[in-house]
């Protein structure tokens, strides 16, 4: 099927089966690899990314639900030159150690501070729940977020 | 995941048409336990009905016996939306408490229903609050919908247009959440209506039920010491890697003490 998504502000057409998941679209066939493929589960969130300017699961979304909507993944928020304030607290607070996580941790930390009053750590771990860090990095990450949270 | 046709109607009439014209179709809500579900191979349906356009099956409303919910409803819409926290704030909460973020901006409270996991939160909620289910062609009431492990009164080509929850007095519900899935190995629902004590279980038994034993002690005594004299037989209830029957049996009254504390400000 051939289809047109909404990723990042440029409209792609992509040639799809119906079974094609979101995130292998993303990845194989426009080439943005920020999303990545943890678990393959949904339980990860490694494969983060924005729809209609919410968190979501790539890899539990088929491509073709997506042809209405935008679609925002992590190279989407800055880049090297421009980071997103989130990209620059987790820079800053040394938030990452391997960093296979830390693109979905970022869309996730973005949905839970545009949509979350009064974070403080607790509620933020809470917020995270939804992601994994092998490397159990976490102390940091809920310290990045939280100083977005208090500029916020 | 198998190979399957996708079809996205625009009409609530146009998807029956669909699902009566295939070989083996399924309704495709928030996806959220259907397409793992299809990537692991358990389900392989030849044509998936995607409900996303279905206005029909969106909004929430205040109705005359209360609040009427369309089927789409997110989790996080559930838990955020002003006339849930303002009138049923015991569905707001339970929203919250489901899965995680990302599956609660996507899962879909007619999804969780049709789905009838035994572990699922919003079953207690359909049997604790007395709501009803409303399809095309009728309205189940909660107390009939349930029918066994991911088993409801739906007919195979019949789906969830939106759910009518009576406006209790007071409620709370407390579950025993597991901490990786974040499902309840135990949930209960109790709410108070004028008196009449309902109170819905989920994850205990194959699906979600009221606990008729309970709710009679509580009409009579509608407090948290009464529960200590009522036996929870544990017959028919899961035993898995979580929990026990015998175990689940002892969470049904820990919890049910859980939300009546909660609901009665102890």
């Amino acid at each position: 099927m051939k289809i047109e998504i909404d990723v990042n502000n440029k409209v792609h057409e992509v040639v799809i089966e119906p079974n094609a998941l979101l995130v292998n679209v993303l990845r194989d066939q426009l080439q943005l690899t920020g999303a990545h493929v943890g678990c393959d589960t949904s339980q990860c969130g490694a494969c983060t990314v924005h729809l209609d300017g919410r968190a979501v699961k790539s890899c539990a979304i088929l491509a073709l639900q997506v042809a209405q909507s935008k679609v925002v993944t992590i190279e989407g928020i800055g880049d090297a030159e421009n980071l997103h304030p989130m990209q620059s607290a987790f820079r800053e607070h040394h938030a990452l150690q391997c960093g296979f996580c830390t693109p979905g941790m970022i869309m996730q930390a973005i949905d839970l501070v545009t949509h979350e009053d009064n974070l403080d750590r607790e509620k933020i771990r809470q917020g995270l729940e939804g992601n994994l860090c092998r490397c159990t990095g976490y102390h940091n990450i809920v310290s990045a977020i939280e100083s977005v949270a208090d500029k916020a | 995941m198998y190979s399957f046709d996708y079809h996205k109607p625009s009409a609530l009439t146009q998807a029956l048409e669909i699902f009566q014209g295939a070989d083996d179709p399924i309704f495709l809500a928030g996806g959220m336990t259907l397409i793992p579900t299809m990537k692991q191979r358990l389900a392989a349906p030849t044509d998936v009905i995607d409900l996303a356009d279905l206005d029909e099956l969106r909004g929430i409303s205040l109705v005359e016996n209360g609040l009427s919910i369309g089927a789409l409803t997110t989790h996080n819409e559930v838990a955020t939306h002003p006339l849930v926290v303002k009138h049923l704030p015991v569905l707001a909460e339970l929203a919250s408490t489901i899965g995680d973020n990302q599956v609660r901006n996507r899962g879909t409270i007619g999804g969780s229903l049709a789905n009838s996991d035994p572990a699922a939160d919003y079953p207690a909620a359909l049997i604790g609050l007395g709501g009803s289910v409303v399809t095309p062609s009728r309205k189940i009431l909660g107390d009939d919908f349930f029918l066994d492990l991911f088993e409801t009164a739906l007919e195979p080509c019949d789906l969830i247009v939106r759910i009518e929850f009576p406006l209790p007095d007071r409620a709370a519900y407390a579950k025993f959440r597991n901490q990786a899935s974040g499902y309840a190995v135990v949930g209960a629902l109790v709410a108070d209506f004028q008196g009449r004590i309902r109170v819905g279980i989920t994850g205990a038994g194959p699906c979600a039920c009221r606990a008729i034993g309970i709710e009679d002690q509580l009409m009579q005594n509608l407090s948290v010491d009464v529960l200590d004299l009522v036996e929870v037989p544990d017959a028919g209830f899961n035993s898995d890697i979580h929990a026990s029957a015998e175990y689940r049996a002892h969470l049904v009254k820990v919890l049910t003490k859980r939300a009546l504390r909660q609901m009665l400000g102890e």
